[in-house]
């Protein structure tokens, strides 16, 4: 038998400590894409290989709010369709609005958030939402449990921090007390690849504004520069920004960013894209000012 | 909708909204098509292509595959018996490439095996050397004569010119301007598919096929097996979509000869990205056009040149040209015209194909340019469109008189007429998905401005130049009931619909069979070109005639009545005098009457030198009007509504009208924003569905429509073909309602080529014109 | 070829023998188990035509692996209703007009069955998003979605009238 489908963790984990060099199956949408595409051969005809689906792990399937921590824990395996509802939306709803835009309903039914980690597309929706709310990853293997924040697991295009034998048990997330929001610019109106992302996310009690982008670098670019500006410029009490301000958050978030030219758009575009999602986050996180 | 009724039924005579004979099986999914076919023991075909869009081959070394498991067959150009090229006008494709390759995907070899794995791995094991040599990727260059050729015949496909009037006139006005239109796939979503069985003894083969033409494909893929026609047997398999795309041959002859080879029947399916490769394309274009009108803005002069990247091979690269030059003038009178055409070949992805053929990309032009005259005669873009319209017996810059009903400013004026969509930017229920940008919640109402754009096309139906298109029938009557045999591809379009209701109409029956579609019969000839309803109904309504004829002498000798007196009535046969009133079920009982009919349009002739002759057959006509939301500083565009008269003729089934009106709306709109096949140095970069995007239903708008019903007298049913104008003007008008939206932005958008990116309008990233 | 396990189709137990690992869901249904209706259009989940239910949840069975789907009950078009008997969605197509070449139709009535099953009464917006994963090349989906806000009514005026 090739294909092993745990219904626990342990079963899961010693399914992995038996097979050092299996492949993890998740939702299935990124790596049954490579596999139909024949860019991924499974050994053939002869049986050798492992994969290891996920799906059936109940441990991984679910999520728990931890309210004195302030966090919430998601199991690896939620799918984008819970997180895209309620309750999750009322408490992460960056990442809500992040989900809404992964592919389709079908989808959001299969994918995952730690699939979407796994993968490590420079274009994954959840992933500069996870950044921007510095969210921590736990990696589990036989030989025990390791977090790291989700920002030092993503190394570059579709590559990261997890090693042969671990499987990402969970992502935790910080509950924050303030506006979050997620923007996406695609061609389409629905089922599309990001050409350029965004998620700004602010905590008003520790006064913390976090930008992250998405799809204009090998992996999430957080901007600090572009934070500390708003932070600053800010009106805490009144909770608004200048509309002067705004474009200019735009600007030093752009200017973080370092995007390419490829078939879906250019890298100028991309700047562009970011600069203006950027402000105009800013400017619903604080509506109060000029526009 | 509005303002169409599509009724309620009593039976589904002409006019009715019948139903979809196979209807049932297509939501139960027990339909049939071209890739359901197979059963055990039927081996899986797969094709080798080339990774370079030119090169030579060195060496073709298939001895490895065939040590792989599961390979039944390998073979190459060597093993094609017959003619070596194939091709709808000019035989210039190679079956399988030997000596050169044109096109990133030109087939080399093809394998057959137990399993599509096996196939993948038989064709990955294959050795092929190529020397690479330097591709021709510029039209312009191919134009200029400096280009290598790329291929014995050469590489202009086509060069025409138009001159008609008088040359040296000019207008008060001027506008001009270059436009572009980028590379449009059908992008049907059944795959190309199909199923060769072997005669035993190899004398012959049975190809099931989803195709759009059964006959032209059963010459061509006989030519290549050195057969007989008669030994080749097409049966139309279910059609997923059409659209152009499968009237060209593509893996007809590979499917056959592996299954000759073998004596085995063969399968074939080709996977989405093996199908941007495997079907020609809508040819990518370079207008330019110059407009000369009174102060008044009557159009007294157009100048145009058009340059069509015809990809590697010739397809119908020829005759989507003609269609383009021959319709610079839209839907609008022009007493003196100057036009340069060329049709070119490159190492790009062949061209030929796509609904709307050449007459998309010349619209998009036209309707640019009527816009531009509008704004500088200071008219709205409805009134500079009805100052110019064209009427019926109005001579065209090809000298051909325009014969047909010609309802353009109806359609236009009824365009204008229809409501406007009630929900204000954003909408009432502030639905994030209202908005540019959709889930990506991008914009805010403020960041929005609405557009409207207008424009209208004119399309000619059927064949041209002299190219006889006829189509066969055959009707027989038994016992009340009718049986219709024919060999027109149903793709989807409606046509199994619409001839059993030609027949309930003529012969006043209400059951009728559908013979299967093959060529059993005679040709039909392709369903393009809006075609099917003139040229198979003209057929099948000929061939019940001919039926209800005989019916009528056998009832006029029986009853003693004169034949000619007789006439159907509902299901009833009644004579003037009122006197004999019997049922066609009792009248046919216990006889048969069996008839096949040809139905040919008038012949048309070639365009001479200076691009004069009656090359046409008929012309319909259509107006739409868009309404769109942008947000200009992203770029992004939100198609509120479209609204649409369309000349119909007479309306058959409105049910099917609507489907064919939105429909061809949803391919318009998906050239208008976002459909395009990049390749960059000759290599596609979105040969996916996650890159080559289609419109959604976020992004598909509802519909207002309005059918403008003149009955077309020299059409057999007094019905115009509707698939293609839905898609002609649709691209112009969503276009020219984002350059509105971007005006009350404060903008000065250029948007001169479609699909508009984002990037066009922003501003930034304009192409360099010299 | 050497996979062997057993998958839980439209209330049946389907054994599947001597498969390979690779094969995704869709293949297995229309190749090994003869169930033709879903089809295959994109092999990436960008066009919905090969929509099913898994695990109750409408996913593409392009993009689940096959093997994996062990335990799992299975949906497809030819579980909704029997030969000849068309369920309401399935006529509802066919009276609108919602049908022309009908390649992507399996995939949008059973995704519309399962929208309608949750949201009995959608909106025309919700309709849109939640069948925005079932690309339609050929009707420009008006008469989509006049076929599942019929079928919304008619579900709503069969329910009063039981209820009075």
């Amino acid at each position: 038998m090739t294909v092993l489908v745990p219904t626990s963790l342990d079963e899961a984990i010693a399914g992995l400590a038996a097979n050092g060099g299996a492949t993890l199956l998740a939702g299935g949408t990124d790596l049954m894409v490579e596999v139909n595409e024949g860019h991924r051969h499974f050994p053939w005809p002869d049986d050798g290989a492992t994969i290891i689906a996920l799906h059936r792990v109940p441990e991984l399937a679910t999520w728990t709010y931890d309210v004195p921590a302030a966090t919430v824990v998601l199991g690896a395996g939620v799918t984008w369709a819970t997180i895209e509802q309620p309750p999750l939306r009322d408490l992460v709803p960056a990442l809500a609005e992040a989900a809404r835009t992964v592919g389709s309903p079908q989808i959001r039914n299969a994918g995952t958030v730690g699939g979407n980690l796994a993968t490590c597309s420079p274009a994954g929706d959840g992933l500069p939402v996870l950044a921007a709310l510095d969210a921590d990853v736990t990696l589990l293997s036989a030989g025990g449990r390791r977090t790291m924040p989700v920002r030092d697991f993503m190394l570059g295009v579709k590559r990261t921090a997890l090693q042969p034998g671990e499987l990402i048990e969970s992502i935790t997330v910080p509950v924050l007390q303030g506006w979050q929001g997620y923007s996406k610019v695609g061609v389409r109106n629905a089922m599309v690849i990001a050409t350029a992302s965004a998620c700004v996310a602010t905590d008003v009690p520790s006064r913390s504004i976090r930008i992250a982008l998405g799809s204009v670098a090998p992996t999430v670019v957080r901007c600090p520069v572009a934070e500390q500006f708003a932070v600053e410029r800010v009106d805490w009490d009144a909770l608004t920004v200048d509309a002067g301000d705004a474009v200019e958050f735009g600007r030093l978030a752009a200017a973080a960013s370092r995007p390419i030219d490829d078939h879906r758009s250019s890298a100028e575009y991309r700047r562009h894209a970011v600069a203006v999602m950027a402000q105009r986050l800013l400017q619903r996180a604080f509506p109060g000012g000029e526009r | 909708m509005s303002a169409v009724d599509t009724g309620t039924r009593t039976r589904d005579v002409l006019g009715a909204s019948a139903l979809r004979p196979d209807g049932i099986a297509k939501v139960q999914g027990t339909f049939q098509f071209s890739s359901d076919l197979g059963g055990d023991g039927v081996l899986w075909g797969a094709t080798l292509r080339s990774p370079h869009p030119h090169a030579r081959i060195i060496r073709i070394d298939v001895s490895p595959a065939w040590k792989i498991a599961g390979v039944e067959s390998v073979i190459t150009a060597d093993d094609v018996p017959g003619q070596m090229t194939y091709g709808l006008i000019d035989q210039d494709q190679p079956v399988f490439a030997s000596d050169v390759v044109r096109f990133v995907g030109e087939p080399i070899a093809a394998v057959a095996a137990d399993h599509p794995e096996t196939c993948r791995r038989a064709l990955a094991a294959i050795v092929v050397e190529y020397e690479v040599l330097e591709p021709v990727l510029d039209p312009e260059a191919v134009v200029a004569g400096t280009a290598p050729a790329i291929h014995p015949n050469g590489n202009v496909l086509r060069h025409q010119r138009i001159l008609h009037g008088d040359p040296s006139v000019t207008g008060d006005i001027v506008v001009e301007a270059t436009y572009d239109i980028g590379m449009q796939d059908q992008a049907f979503l059944g795959l190309e598919a199909a199923l060769a069985i072997p005669d035993p003894g190899g004398g012959g083969v049975e190809l099931h096929i989803a195709t759009q033409w059964l006959h032209e494909d059963r010459k061509q893929i006989a030519d290549c097996l050195g057969m007989a026609p008669e030994q080749v047997r097409l049966v139309l398999a279910g059609v997923g979509g059409a659209f152009g795309a499968r009237e060209d041959i593509s893996l007809q002859v590979h499917t056959c000869l592996l299954a000759l080879r073998l004596g085995r029947p063969v399968r074939m399916h080709y996977s989405r990205a093996e199908s941007f490769l495997g079907h020609v394309h809508r040819h990518p274009a370079t207008i330019w056009m110059r407009h000369h009108a009174t102060a008044a803005g009557e159009i007294v002069k157009v100048e145009a040149r058009f340059v069509f990247d015809g990809g590697a091979y010739a397809s119908t690269s020829s005759a989507v040209l003609l269609n383009a030059i021959t319709h610079t003038q839209g839907p609008y009178r022009c007493p003196n015209a100057v036009v340069d055409g060329w049709a070119v070949r490159t190492n790009h992805l062949p061209c030929g194909a796509m609904r709307g053929f050449g007459v998309v990309q010349a619209c998009f032009a036209h309707e640019s340019q009527l816009d531009k005259l509008a704004e500088a005669c200071g008219l709205d873009p409805v009134e500079i469109r009805v100052r110019n319209v064209m009427h019926t017996g109005d001579r065209m810059i090809t000298g051909q008189v325009m014969q047909n009903v010609a309802p353009i400013e109806r359609c236009l004026r009824e365009t204008a007429a229809l409501p406007f969509p009630d929900e204000p930017v954003g909408g009432h229920d502030g639905d994030v998905m209202r908005l540019p940008g959709g889930a990506g919640r991008t914009a805010d109402v403020g960041h929005v401005y609405r557009g409207i754009g207008y424009a209208a096309a004119m399309k000619n139906l059927m064949y041209s130049e002299g190219f006889d298109d006829y189509s066969t029938a055959r009707c027989r009557l038994a016992d009340g009931v009718v049986t219709l045999k024919f060999a027109t591809a149903e793709v989807g379009q409606g046509f199994v619909t619409l001839a059993p209701q030609i027949a309930r109409d003529v012969l006043g029956v209400d059951e009728v069979v559908l013979d299967r579609i093959d060529t059993g019969v005679g040709s039909a000839g392709s369903s393009s070109a809006s075609r099917q309803t003139w040229m198979s109904g003209g057929a099948v309504n000929a061939a019940c005639i001919a039926v209800r004829d005989r019916l009528f002498e056998h009832v006029a000798a029986r009853h003693g009545v004169e034949a000619a007196s007789l006439r159907i009535d509902g299901i009833e046969i009644v004579d003037e005098s009122g006197a004999l009133r019997l049922s066609v079920a009792d009248a046919s009982a216990g006889v048969e009457f069996d008839e096949t009919r040809e139905y040919h349009h008038p012949p048309t002739e070639d365009l001479d030198e200076n691009g004069q002759g009656n090359c046409h057959t008929a012309f319909a006509f259509v107006a739409h009007r868009a309404v769109v939301d942008v947000d200009p500083d992203l770029g992004l565009v939100k198609v509120v509504q479209v609204a649409t008269a369309q000349d119909v003729g007479r309306v058959l089934n409105p049910l099917s009208v609507v489907g064919q009106v939105e429909g061809g709306i949803a391919q318009g709109l998906g050239l208008a924003v976002m459909e395009e096949i990049v390749q960059i140095d000759g290599r596609i970069r979105n040969a996916s569905f996650t890159d080559y995007l289609l419109p959604t239903m976020l992004d598909m708008p509802p519909v207002v429509m309005s059918f403008v019903e003149e009955p077309e007298p020299l059409a057999p049913l007094g019905a115009k073909g509707v698939g293609e104008p839905p898609t002609i003007s649709s691209t112009p008008a969503i276009v020219a309602a984002i350059r509105d939206a971007l005006r009350q932005a404060g903008r000065e958008p250029r948007l001169d080529r479609v699909p508009v990116r984002p990037i066009d309008i922003i501003g930034v990233h304009e192409r360099p014109r010299t | 070829m050497s996979e062997h396990y057993t998958l839980h189709v439209n209330g049946v137990e389907r054994a599947v023998q001597d498969a390979w690992v690779g094969e995704n869901l869709l293949y297995v249904l229309r190749e090994r188990l003869g169930l033709m209706a879903a089809k295959g259009a994109c092999e990436q989940g960008e066009c919905g035509s090969c929509s099913v239910l898994v695990g109750g949840n409408l996913v593409c069975s392009c993009l689940v692996l096959a093997a994996s789907a062990v335990g799992e009950p299975i949906v497809t078009v030819e579980g909704l209703a029997p030969p000849g008997a068309p369920s309401d969605v399935q006529q509802a197509f066919v009276d609108c007009g919602a049908v022309q070449c009908g390649f992507c139709t399996p995939g949008l009535i059973i995704a519309a069955h399962d929208l309608l099953d949750r949201t009995p009464e959608p909106t025309e917006m919700q309709i849109r998003e939640e069948l925005s994963g079932n690309v339609c090349r050929c009707t420009g989906y008006g008469r989509i979605i006049e076929a599942v806000q019929q079928v919304a009514v008619a579900r709503r005026t069969a329910d009063a009238g039981a209820a009075s």
